[in-house]
């Protein structure tokens, strides 16, 4: 296992950079991020068009949401990497496509967040910001939101972890990301599937376990700087 | 060519091809459930326990297991795990069908610890006092988290689980990657095999969503026929 990590760190983490594109697990982590915080503004406003109270911009935006779920993101990466060239007669790259396809699924999850957020705020937050003279708006962006996102912070984390989960799903449509690289040095090095494999996993493990644990710290200095009771400990 | 051709889908070798990969994916999730149930059943338990070694080797598999994409898992049981078998294993195993095998192991693993956080919040969440009413009642520790605690808990679980079921679902169609011949391997069998990219992908779209938003619905209907009673 030493050899193997000896001979083929470099590719591991960049693919075949300088010399080629980026790949490896440097493209899957540039991905994730680059996804999440492309999908925020997004994410934002599909949210607050969810607990709208208007049903002509509630009701498409849940109708999208919950298409967007109840469909695999693998079934979305088709559609953009075979259709979308059709219609737009333009050969989209597979790092292209699979940052549009995770920025949609973000943004949908990040939606559930934003208005999970917004709905267990207690309902005289929005009746007292109006009676007070705000618009719906401003009473949105100065009251509601505020407070709606104090806490959102975890969940970011997290769906960063769901998210860098998710690009490996870019190895079905050939993007060379980290499960790409680890399949091209097995099919190189050919006898030791089980350590390249292995290798794979704990990368991803260490990234993953470590940013949930972020996560759930956040959480509870969250929870304790609210007062509140903190989550109980494992 | 026309640019969306239902005939395709209706009949002959391409509908064949969708509908059989269909009836695969709806047996890989059926055969991961019946897998991971009770397997995220043990987990719950194991991490529910009063006994510290349980709860570390609970907690070891859940986050072993849910912090690697399916898609290193579904790498890793099919290409790596064969090596590992004994040879006449290996060999009745590559005589049988090792995509299906191999997809339904990752599926149920990674859906089994997912299944297991489900179930300890169903188990946290029955006060601690109907366990010990149980005990002084005379019921044994098995007995009480058999006939007591288990049958609320899962009450509690049954909604969460089914969207768990959902997310399995959707998850079998990752099986591709090792050429399980699954719906969407199947759908971009079609794509390849014919440029028919619209229908192929139409097809699946809509059999993921109808399946998906069956069991939704299904959940909705078991909250609304059986509300969790607080005490």
């Amino acid at each position: 296992m030493i050899e193997l990590i000896h001979e083929y760190w470099l590719y591991f983490l960049v693919g075949q950079y300088p010399n080629g594109p980026l790949g490896g697990l440097s493209l899957t982590i540039l991905l994730s991020g680059a996804a999440l915080v492309l999908a925020m503004p997004l994410g934002l406003l599909l949210g607050v068009a969810r607990v709208s109270p208007w049903r002509a911009v509630r009701w498409p935006v849940t109708a999208l949401v919950q298409v967007v779920r109840a469909v695999p993101l693998l079934l979305v990466v088709f559609w953009a990497y075979f259709f979308l060239p059709a219609v737009t007669g333009v050969k989209t790259g597979q790092a292209t496509t699979m940052l549009m396809t995770l920025v949609l699924f973000d943004a949908v999850y990040l939606a559930e967040i934003v208005a999970a957020g917004i709905r267990a705020l207690p309902k005289g937050q929005m009746e007292s910001a109006r009676s007070l003279g705000l618009g719906y708006f401003a009473a949105l962006r100065l009251v509601l939101l505020p407070q709606a996102l104090k806490n959102v912070l975890p969940s970011l984390v997290n769906q960063l972890v769901s998210t860098i989960k998710a690009t490996s799903l870019g190895y079905i449509i050939g993007l060379s990301e980290v499960s790409f690289i680890a399949t091209q040095v097995n099919t190189l090095v050919f006898t030791k599937a089980v350590e390249v494999y292995i290798i794979l996993a704990l990368t991803y493990f260490v990234l993953c376990f470590g940013l949930s644990r972020l996560a759930f710290l956040l959480e509870r200095r969250l929870g304790r700087r609210a007062g509140r009771v903190s989550p109980i400990s494992l | 060519m026309t640019f969306f051709d239902p005939g395709i889908l209706q009949s002959g070798q391409y509908h064949d091809w969708l509908v059989q990969g269909l009836i695969l994916s709806l047996q890989l999730t059926a055969a991961s459930f019946v897998l991971a149930l009770p397997f995220g059943a043990l987990l719950a338990l194991m991490r529910s326990s009063p006994n510290r070694v349980l709860q570390a080797i609970g907690a070891t598999v859940v986050e072993a297991i849910r912090n690697v994409p399916l898609l290193a898992h579904l790498l890793f049981w099919y290409f790596a795990f064969p090596e590992l078998l004994p040879e006449p294993v290996k060999l009745a195993l590559y005589d049988s069908n090792p995509e299906a095998i191999c997809a339904v192991i990752a599926l149920s693993l990674y859906a089994g610890v997912h299944m297991a956080e489900d179930i300890r919040s169903g188990i946290r969440a029955v006060p601690a006092a109907q366990l010990e009413a149980a005990r002084s009642l005379g019921l044994g520790r098995f007995a009480a988290v058999r006939l007591v605690l288990m049958p609320q808990a899962i009450r509690i679980s049954v909604p969460p689980l089914l969207s768990q079921t959902v997310n399995l679902w959707k998850d079998t169609s990752v099986a591709t990657v090792i050429g399980a011949a699954e719906m969407m391997y199947q759908a971009a069998r079609v794509e390849t095999a014919s440029f028919r990219s619209v229908e192929a992908f139409t097809f699946a779209t809509l059999a993921y969503l109808t399946v998906s938003l069956l069991i939704s619905l299904a959940a909705q209907l078991y909250q609304r026929r059986f509300p969790v009673r607080t005490a």
